[in-house]
């Protein structure tokens, strides 16, 4: 089971690394990890979704509340939170298949960025499932590149993941 | 305090942390440092090896409680620390370990004598440093101390590179601000008020104690819980000495080459209580089979240990000593019950034993012989036989009196950290249980004794070969000895001389009571050569992985002289009699 972890961490060097490190060194796998700013410098905010039962997320929350420079932990539940990712695709468009290329951008809410004349960027935003669906219906056309940004996750209404 | 440099600061931090010693090895980016310990007050061991540096400052805080400080230079000076942080890191072990790194400019670089040491030893401490500026030791100092020392103790690193010892700063000793940091250690009243009743309603209770009841200390709250509710305690290999081994209720080490009644209680149990004891492998063998019948509580202050290893059925975060303390005062008083007796009974029919024939002498016997003559002894441990023996045939009645290296069982550990023990404790006879193997892994230490006049006493069970691996072999690879001879061991006598020590030697029974009055008598650095015999095992065994069930005793016929003290009422010197 996939389940998704909310940490607060001090902005300084290395403390991706010793979360990395510590998911490596105890046997937990990593699906993702998205690091990034929060409002205050001092501190950086990472979502990680990790795979494994109720006994692994316990080790994983119990052993990353260990690090000194980890200030919240929290485990998102899905019906109390929303999530999305983003992904910028890059996919073959030859003339024929354009018009339904846009018709699935159109669909989707996507939106294109680049347009050369053998192929589009396109970007999405959405959850994970949203995300795959896309990905899979543009499959058929060739997808050239892609590059996801993992999940970020925030719990719904009033209540705050922060330092 | 105005302007200092880098290196003075550091040493005010030092100062201010109560550091009285240093356990150190110089080079080229420590020589600003080392320039501003030629000034100061704390002192400064030179070992002939950083790997010992980082084993003496362990056995100093194992012994004292205080935080050990160990400083070696960058490189291989730094690499050479990671064996006995990581020792340290397995044991819970509180440490500052500093090393030297190339200036910030050449970080990177792969510049000389450079090497990654924080990221090195990231899996092995329990926070590290690499200071940047000059103006952020003070700071850092005082949280890595901090760090160190509370919650679940550990090893600190702090990278000091060469610039940043010799910029000037202001200093300021500043409060301590780590909001990611929050040792939990006050216990919940809740869970305590579970556990007690969990307690009361036992029959058959078994209180399972590891190294958290001797960094709180807490043996006297736990020597009072158990007398209270009349439950048997059997301690870990670190928690050895924190219950008294010749209280009726101890059931002395469990585990692989635990006793076979502390086996045999943990196995019938109906409940356990853990305290600061983590699970580990050589303690539980088979962990699917491992107390089938018990529900367990749980107390450790790192919350991250309970329900790593074994399901729990009452988890009390906290403190060890507040928890047994809580605990203590939360339970009635029980009478001695069938569960007591059952447990007499096992102890009484299947005690520590040893064969006694042959012409050679018995590593136990001199463990035993050792107490009788030494009782209140500091024991440090190499590891393998030796480490066993000393566990199981020295009586251990105080904590901190037992230092060994558990988690990581590292050989070449013992000599070192005796050193530190017998610095951190002047007053206290402090002895090193060797095997040849081990002894030679960290010998060159002699010098730091000699030099520093510290008078450890190295008893070395030299039986030329590599024991505990041996013993695996002869049980499970059909005797097929392969590279645990070691063919030519040095004469231990001529190195000890050499070196400007003591040698001596015992090479048949008779010798080892007068050896070993000479040794304890002895003012300066001594090594005891003692012949074993190479076909000595450590009894009784639980091979590992199996169930704690199924012990094997390898060794029958004459029981400990512990277990004779114990049965029989009779005190050492009539033991003594009897066999002379």
């Amino acid at each position: 089971m996939l389940h998704t972890i909310v940490l607060i961490v001090e902005n300084r060097p290395g403390v991706l690394v010793r979360i990395a490190g510590l998911f490596s060194r105890r046997g937990f796998n990593i699906d993702s990890l998205t690091v990034g700013a929060t409002d205050n410098p001092d501190y950086s905010r990472m979502t990680i979704t990790v795979e494994g039962d109720e006994v692994v997320l316990e080790q994983v929350t119990k052993q990353l509340n260990k690090l000194v420079n980890v200030i919240r932990v929290s485990e998102m539940d899905p019906k109390e939170s929303v999530d999305r990712e983003l992904a910028i695709i890059k996919v073959a468009a030859k003339k024929e298949d354009r018009s339904e290329i846009m018709q699935i951008v159109s669909v989707f809410r996507a939106k294109i960025i680049d347009v050369s004349p053998r192929s589009l960027i396109i970007e999405v935003t959405g959850t994970n499932d949203k995300v795959e669906a896309m990905v899979r219906l543009l499959r058929q056309f060739g997808i050239k590149e892609m590059a996801r940004t993992g999940k970020v996750s925030m719990v719904r209404g009033t209540k705050a993941v922060g330092p | 305090m105005g302007k200092m440099t880098g290196a003075q600061a550091i040493l005010e931090c030092l100062k201010l942390e109560g550091v009285e010693i240093i356990f150190g090895l110089p080079g080229g980016v420590l020589l600003p440092l080392y320039d501003a310990i030629y000034d100061s007050d704390i002192r400064h061991i030179i070992v002939r090896h950083e790997q010992a540096a980082a084993h003496a400052a362990d056995g100093y805080a194992r012994a004292t409680g205080r935080v050990g400080v160990c400083l070696a230079t960058s490189g291989p000076g730094a690499t050479n620390l990671v064996t006995g942080i990581a020792t340290a890191y397995m044991d819970s072990v509180p440490l500052v370990a500093m090393t030297g790194q190339v200036p910030t400019t050449l970080i990177g670089k792969d510049a000389f004598q450079e090497a990654d040491i924080t990221g090195i030893t990231m899996p092995v401490t329990k926070h590290s440093y690499l200071v940047k500026d000059a103006r952020d030791i003070p700071r850092i100092f005082r949280e890595a101390f901090y760090i160190a020392r509370t919650g679940r103790p550990g090893p600190v690193l702090i990278d000091l590179p060469r610039d940043v010892t010799v910029d000037e700063l202001d200093f300021h000793y500043p409060d301590i601000r780590l909001p990611g940091y929050n040792p939990n250690l006050k216990v919940h009243s809740l869970q305590i008020k579970k556990a007690a009743a969990a307690l009361m309603e036992a029959e058959r209770p078994v209180l399972y104690v590891g190294g958290g009841v001797k960094y709180s200390d807490g043996h006297r709250e736990l020597l009072k819980l158990a007398e209270r509710i009349k439950a048997p305690v059997t301690t870990t290999l670190m928690g050895v000495g924190c219950f008294p081994e010749d209280n009726p209720l101890s059931l002395g080490m469990l585990g692989m080459h635990g006793t076979k009644y502390a086996n045999y209680a943990i196995q019938e149990a109906d409940l356990i209580l853990a305290v600061g004891a983590r699970f580990d492998d050589r303690v539980t063998g088979k962990v699917a089979s491992f107390a089938p019948q018990a529900r367990i509580i749980h107390v450790d202050v790192d919350p991250a240990e309970i329900g790593k290893n074994v399901r729990v059925d009452i988890p009390v975060v906290g403190d060890a000593k507040s928890a047994l303390s809580e605990l203590a005062k939360a339970v009635g008083e029980k009478p001695w019950s069938p569960w007591n007796e059952k447990v007499a009974g096992w102890k009484g029919e299947y005690p520590l034993c040893y064969a006694t024939e042959g012409e050679s002498i018995k590593p136990q016997c001199v463990l035993e012989t050792l107490y009788e003559l030494c009782p209140e002894a500091v024991i440090v441990t190499e590891v393998g036989q030796n480490q066993m023996w000393a566990a199981q045939f020295f009586t251990h009645r105080d904590p901190r009196r037992f230092i060994s290296s558990g988690g990581l069982g590292t050989m070449g550990y013992g000599f070192p950290a005796a050193i530190g023990a017998k610095m951190g404790c002047p007053d206290k006879e402090v002895f090193d249980i060797a095997g040849d193997g081990s002894f030679q892994m960290n010998i060159q230490e002699l010098a730091t004794a000699v030099v520093n006049e510290v008078a450890v006493k190295v008893i070395v069970l030299n039986n030329g070969v590599l024991g505990m691996v041996r013993q695996w072999q002869d049980l499970f690879y059909e005797k097929r000895f392969s590279s645990t001879t070691l063919h030519r061991i040095p004469d231990f006598v001529k190195v000890a001389e050499a070196y400007g020590a003591l040698g001596l030697r015992a090479t048949e029974p008779s010798q080892l009571e007068g050896v070993l009055l000479e040794a304890i008598e002895s003012e300066v650095m001594t090594v005891v050569d003692v012949i074993i015999s190479p076909d000595e095992k450590v009894s009784p065994m639980v091979p590992a992985g199996a169930s704690l069930s199924e012990i094997l005793e390898l060794e029958e016929a004459v029981p400990s002289r512990e277990a004779q003290r114990a049965y029989a009422g009779s005190s050492a010197s009539e033991i003594l009699e009897l066999e002379g």
